[in-house]
């Protein structure tokens, strides 16, 4: 595969940003969209608009077509065994509260316990924690060891018979740690416990299939798949779909209501209330076919490649200091400068058009585990290159030359 | 957008060495301040005297250069001046990083000016003006005994 011609797809890099050749990398944050994709969001409004699963005319039904065919392309892009596995969301966090919610409506009560890990985005930590306000659960956080990995004893160590649900991150976002998902899941079922995997930087790097990983819920994100923003995905085993409660209530979702009562629709309506991301969900196969065009497996060796070069580049340099030195390892690179904030770092990187975040990344609790404040992140998607790397080598050593370093 | 005018040396050299680092005991106010989207806090501690006079004032915390240069620059400026001036001088400031193009008061002498004014790089990053002004914020919810912490958000 040639970067260059899969660079060209981005309308972004057309065009100078603050007068530079844009260096992304922040695509753990988001990444940017290929042209198709944005094309099909303007077609969709102009020439097919209608609302989804509720009229008779021919472009209502078109529309239907468009936004079920996106359903069957996650399907099989994932491997689910049915297409009434897949949930759209406005994104992973949704994905993840609709579990943590119903989930927890039906099988948590007071001193039952969440099992976490200190890795955990935010949005797998949070709607846990209203739980624990709501129903006095327990949260337990499975540690990082001096690698920033979290490796099966560490969850192992962690599960007592008061375990009822256990959620991990695929990947990390801060240390790049890829997690033994398929043996925490087969640990779990042993002791007939259920996982959820957050998978938003699993999804877009990583080959899945849903079937040989065999986890009960997986929640992706669309627009850190080169889709659009307001839409995620959960995927869950039809049990689970069928046996919990609807997550909100509304238009779509209902089978026929009553003064006295209400049923609720069938699979996958009864978790899609109301109107949905209509536009963004037929955009997003467009995604899926962009991926799938390119091959996962390239896109996988791609990245490993970057960080590879990336890292033996930066531990080159020195006063930076890389964050975590996990065996499996996603593209993602955290550091720090001695003598430098991150927020500075983040600032003087962009003058020359280099773009990271800097920050604790929504992820504090891990920040408070290894007693620092924020770090600074360099994070790749299928269309950075060597050059950007070099890039952000020469923006670092300038930022070390302000800071006298 | 120029570096140079964010990163002066004096900035630079605030940030690395704050001045009035670290809690003392006889202190009669404080407050907490944080920045939620980044993380930075910042904890100002002072003593005002029965004549209204700031006796003595500190700060601990960490942040970026900018955050650690505007509370060490913040602490050196305010001290010996009377609540009343203080906030006048809060108030100015926060005005210039804003919109205003100058210090107007008259609280404060020509070089003291000149030395806060090398804050006023920031106002080319506006990512960056919440970085500037939390410990500002965090001394005015400390001179009005709020029990609230200062978040950047508000």
């Amino acid at each position: 595969m040639n970067i260059d011609d899969i660079k060209r797809e981005f309308p972004i890099f057309d065009d100078k940003i603050q007068n530079n050749d844009l260096v992304y990398l922040d695509s753990a944050n988001s990444s940017q969209k290929p042209r198709v994709v944005v094309d099909r969001i303007y077609d969709f409004y102009t020439k097919e608009f209608s609302n989804v699963g509720r009229s008779v005319h021919y472009l209502a039904v078109a529309a239907t077509n468009l936004y079920e065919q996106t359903r069957v392309s996650v399907q099989k892009y994932i491997n689910a065994k049915d297409k009434d596995e897949i949930v759209f969301t406005k994104g992973a966090t949704e994905a993840i509260n609709l579990v943590a919610n119903t989930f927890g409506q039906k099988y948590l009560s007071e001193g039952d316990e969440v099992l976490l890990t200190e890795l955990e985005h935010h949005s797998n930590y949070v709607p846990w924690h209203f739980l624990r306000k709501a129903k006095n659960i327990k949260i337990e956080f499975a540690e990082i060891n001096d690698d920033g990995e979290v490796t099966l004893e560490a969850i192992e160590k962690k599960i007592t018979n008061k375990t009822k649900i256990i959620s991990v991150s695929h990947l990390s976002n801060v240390t790049g740690a890829i997690l033994p998902i398929k043996e925490i899941v087969q640990l779990a079922h042993s002791k007939n416990i259920p996982v959820l995997i957050d998978g938003c930087q699993g999804a877009p790097h990583l080959k899945l299939d849903m079937q040989d990983i065999d986890c009960d819920f997986y929640a992706i994100s669309g627009h850190k798949m080169y889709g659009p923003t307001g839409i995620g995905i959960l995927y869950a085993k039809k049990k689970w779909l069928e046996d919990l409660p609807p997550y909100q209530g509304g238009g779509g979702m209902i089978n026929e209501v009553k003064k006295e009562g209400i049923t609720y629709g069938e699979l996958p309506n009864k978790y899609e209330a109301g109107t949905m991301a209509t536009a963004q969900v037929i955009a997003f196969n467009e995604s899926i076919k962009f991926m799938e065009k390119i091959g996962i497996q390239n896109i996988e060796k791609h990245e490993k490649e970057l960080l590879v070069y990336g890292l033996e580049k930066l531990r080159k340099n020195n006063s930076v200091n890389i964050i975590g030195n996990p065996k499996e390892k996603g593209g993602v690179i955290s550091f720090t400068i001695e003598g430098v904030h991150p927020h500075d770092i983040a600032t003087i990187l962009d003058e020359d058009g280099v773009a990271i975040r800097a920050g604790h990344h929504c992820c504090q609790i891990l920040h408070d585990k290894l007693n620092l404040p924020a770090t600074a992140r360099a994070s790749f998607g299928v269309y950075n290159t060597k050059d950007d790397i070099d890039k952000l080598d020469d923006a670092i050593n300038k930022c070390k030359k302000i800071f006298n370093l | 957008m120029d570096l140079k005018d964010l990163y002066q040396e004096i900035i630079l050299d605030h940030g690395k060495n704050p001045r009035n680092l670290g809690k003392f005991d006889n202190y009669n106010k404080d407050a907490k301040g944080n920045n939620p989207l980044c993380g930075d806090n910042v904890h100002v501690y002072l003593r005002l005297n029965e004549n209204k006079k700031v006796e003595d004032i500190a700060f601990e915390g960490h942040g970026c250069a900018i955050s650690m240069a505007s509370a060490s620059i913040m602490t050196d400026m305010v001290r010996g001046k009377e609540e009343k001036e203080v906030k006048e001088i809060v108030t100015d400031f926060l005005g210039m990083i804003k919109e205003k193009d100058s210090l107007e008061t008259n609280i404060l002498k020509e070089d003291e000016k000149t030395k806060l004014m090398s804050l006023s790089g920031v106002k080319q990053y506006p990512m960056r003006v919440k970085c500037a002004t939390l410990s500002w914020h965090t001394l005015t919810s400390a001179l009005d005994n709020s029990d609230q912490i200062v978040k950047t958000e508000d």
